[in-house]
């Protein structure tokens, strides 16, 4: 475990790994020097993601060595990585839903047995970086956030020496962003090393002493972080800077979705109650929903899409029609197109090809009696990913061949092209680097120039402040007035966030 | 009285089979694996077993063989499912398939044969109370063995690092692989478990319960044992109940039978499926209470 001073924790050389049709990694080397926090930043399908996997053992690169303390780690395998003390924080999380956050923190640790021990540990792990668990709950009953705390605790029970993270703060307050921050800052402090993966640059430069580019597989840059901006960073990754979403000045028109003092306990025993949420969007314009996730998000989105049908008919109206208790292909009827967060599963079907996922929401035009036009669908799906810039394979390729960002461009796509009356969307850029991000975001404002409703739930707040017209905050399943964007600051929406998430760990 | 303590013993006898397969293949789909060669994996133990029993004279020689030939088979299962990563329905069948026709010819030589193994042993001191000493204490020791390895496999299941690892294994392959478990190799050994305990089974059949050796004698137990874990939701005693069940419905059918009751043969016979499925499709009918039990990846090859 003793290496000569000045030897790098993690070096990697050469690194070049090739997949069916693309080359993830092109020769790609760094090295991360012992308590460094190091950045790794590029855009979607640039090879972060392969690259993490080869350092933790997961994916076998085809050439180059990964050095662990200057020595080789030949036949690597994920244990073998977690023993060596690498900890990663997966984007598409390893956990197990069927099992309590626990018992999936438990099978991360040999040798620990004492089961109520550790339940305490987690909780109090979680309460000390700001990332509140019920260690006896279930993952599947869980929302995309509260997932992503699971993982970290996880892993910093694990007490790791090189610590990976890939895009840990998509779906974080401000406010425990900061804790987040000063938590890994303390580690790196102690020896930690920190490899840091990120879309949002101004992380980066907050966070990162250094900094590798990476696009298209290659290194394209290694340079620190603190001395550059994000247009120079932005440059670097994509080789332009990212255009702002910019609308015309629109008059909101007639509202077209209106929730109307909607009261509705969980579904899911442990899910959140919705207490009297009312919101109007009109036409023409954009209305955000920030908040911590798990504060009911997820319970008024499939009140919204038609998923949960509980709801009295006059309080879901599309269009100034009841629609309550109406299902997901009536709501669908009446102009509603919905993208929920989870891409794979819920967005799409993960193994089938793009073309059968498009005709999924679509129908006009693309079958014919009963049977489906092949060709139709494919032109279909082929136009989407040109118009959105999809990195694919092509039409036909499985949903779940495509990396997180690309399957998000083309599920948001889907249902742009169809110009739906009201939009929702869930999380619309959540682990989709700026290019794509920013790609998505001028559709929503497009959209909504075009006369569209556009709901979005979003977690990040730069995001929610660029396109939307007002906003409102969940927090503990009740909903905030509206707020004009003019008149919200990222102080006030982080305060009126974090009041529901104090209230947090009561429930059970 | 006596009568209805005799049924409860025959009951429990003819329950056994059923449970110790059935929770050999719960831990083996607990671990994400269907293996359609049960049926298969019996005939073929209960002929290896019924063959040592016979030469040797001792049955514990023959139901060890007949465990053994069940690890074996189901290790040619592994080698393809697992392995090669075949599709998991057609290896199982196809292993089925083999069984029975490779029972049939090894066992050609003891067809016939009967094996003088007593079926019955006395609980010192218990088996003389009235009623209870008929009912629970004459009965075989693999009785009391398959009532022992469901409390043990529910108590791993539930409580076990082993246990959640196998739960774990099952639900998400990826996952487990992620953190760092041999998937295969669990997968592996929750097979040759799945194996011995469908081994065991087979050899009670052909070495205690019918202690002869016919063709096809495992006579689709097999196939209900499959059907018992998912009925059970993949629980341990609801496996027992279910086999118990079965069992229970068998005797009394056997007992109307024999009392002349005018209902047609065949009817009757079909009465322990009937009752054993649809009481396990009653209590087993929450969707929620089978979402958290099924293994998610049941019967998907997994590619690391």
């Amino acid at each position: 475990m003793t290496a000569p001073a000045g030897t790098p924790r993690l070096a990697l050389r050469g690194i070049s790994k090739r997949y069916p049709g693309v080359l993830a990694n092109d020769n790609v080397s760094l090295s991360v020097a012992p308590g460094e926090i190091h950045g790794l930043i590029g855009e979607n399908g640039a090879g972060k993601s392969t690259l993490m996997k080869i350092v933790y053992g997961a994916v076998r690169p085809d050439a180059g060595e990964v050095l662990w303390d200057g020595a080789p780690l030949p036949a690597h395998s994920p244990a073998q990585a977690r023993r060596a003390g690498i900890g990663m924080v997966f984007q598409h999380f390893s956990l197990f839903d069927t099992l309590t956050v626990a018992e999936n923190v438990l099978l991360a640790l040999p040798g620990v047995t004492d089961r109520a021990g550790l339940a305490r540990d987690i909780e109090a792990m979680g309460e000390h970086y700001g990332l509140p668990v019920n260690a006896a709950q279930h993952v599947y009953s869980l929302s995309v956030g509260e997932r992503q705390r699971v993982e970290i605790i996880r892993c910093l029970l694990q007490k790791p020496r090189l610590l990976i993270m890939d895009e840990p703060t998509s779906v974080l307050t401000p406010q425990a962003v900061e804790r987040l921050f000063a938590t890994l800052r303390q580690l790196a402090s102690e020896g930690v090393s920190i490899l840091y993966i990120s879309h949002k640059l101004e992380e980066v430069r907050a966070l990162c002493s250094r900094a590798t580019v990476l696009r298209g597989g290659r290194v394209t840059g290694t340079c620190d972080p603190r001395q550059e901006s994000v247009a120079s960073l932005s440059r670097m990754m994509i080789g332009a800077e990212p255009p702002r979403a910019t609308g015309a000045a629109r008059q909101p028109g007639a509202a077209l979705l209106e929730i109307d003092r909607l009261t509705m306990p969980p579904l899911e025993r442990t899910g959140k109650a919705l207490d009297a949420v009312s919101l109007t969007v009109r036409a023409g314009e954009v209305v955000g929903i920030a908040g911590v996730s798990g504060n009911g998000q997820g319970e008024l989105l499939a009140l919204i899409s038609g998923e949960d049908r509980r709801a009295p008919p006059q309080s879901v109206r599309l269009a100034g029609a009841p629609v309550g208790g109406s299902g997901v292909v009536a709501r669908r009827a009446h102009g509603l197109a919905f993208v929920p967060e989870e891409r794979l599963g819920r967005g799409a079907v993960p193994v089938l090809g793009l073309h059968l996922n498009t005709l999924l929401t679509h129908d006009a035009g693309l079958t014919r009696g009963g049977l489906i036009s092949a060709s139709a669908i494919v032109a279909l799906a082929a136009s989407i990913i040109a118009r959105f810039d999809v990195r694919t394979a092509g039409p036909t390729a499985a949903a779940k061949s495509l990396s997180g960002g690309n399957l998000q461009k083309f599920i948001v796509g889907r249902e742009v092209v169809k110009q739906p009356r009201v939009f929702v969307v869930a999380q619309p850029t959540w682990g989709v680097d700026v290019g794509a991000a920013a790609r998505i975001r001028q559709e929503l404002v497009a959209l909504a120039d075009a006369g569209s409703a556009v709901l979005v739930v979003s977690e990040e707040l730069d995001e929610l402040f660029e396109i939307c017209d007002a906003l409102h905050v969940i927090a503990g399943g009740r909903l905030s007035a509206r707020i004009p964007v003019a008149q919200a600051s990222v102080e006030r929406i982080g305060a009126l966030m974090g009041g529901g998430a104090e209230t947090e760990g009561a429930h059970a | 009285m006596e009568q209805l303590a005799a049924l409860i013993a025959a009951t429990l006898s003819a329950g056994t089979p059923l449970l110790l397969a059935g929770i050999g293949l719960l831990v083996n789909e607990r671990s994400g694996v269907l293996n359609l060669g049960a049926e298969g994996m019996m005939l073929i133990a209960a002929a290896a077993g019924f063959a040592v029993g016979f030469h040797t004279g001792n049955p514990v020689a023959g139901l060890a063989a007949g465990a053994l030939a069940g690890v074996l088979f189901s290790l040619i299962f592994s080698a393809l499912a697992i392995g090669l990563a075949t599709n998991q329905y057609a290896t199982g069948l196809a292993l089925t398939l083999f069984g029975a026709g490779l029972s049939a010819f090894a066992g050609l030589a003891y067809v016939g044969k009967s094996v003088p193994f007593k079926s019955t042993f006395e609980v010192p001191g218990l088996s003389a109370l009235p009623f209870l000493g008929t009912a629970f204490f004459k009965l075989h020791p693999m009785v009391y063995l398959a009532l022992a390895l469901t409390g043990l496999v529910a108590w791993v299941l539930a409580r076990t690092r082993a246990g959640l690892v196998i739960r774990a294994v099952g639900e998400s392959p990826e996952s487990a692989h992620a953190i760092g478990y041999p998937v295969r190799l669990i997968r592996v050994g929750a097979v040759a478990f799945g194996g011995a305990c469908c081994g065991l089974a087979g050899a009670y059949l052909s070495l205690v319960y019918t202690p002869l050796w016919v063709e096809g004698m495992v006579a689709g137990r097999g196939w209900i044992a499959l059907a018992l874990t998912t009925f059970a939701t993949w629980r341990p005693w609801r496996i027992a109940l279910g086999a118990y069940l079965f069992g229970s419905v068998t005797m009394i059918q056997f007992a109307l039978q024999a009392e002349g009751v005018e209902i047609a043969s065949q009817l009757l016979s079909m009465l322990p499926y009937i009752a054993t499925i649809v009481v396990l499709a009653l209590i087993s009918r929450n969707p929620a209470f089978i979402r958290l039990n099924m293994p998610a990846s049941l019967g998907k090859p997994f590619h690391p």
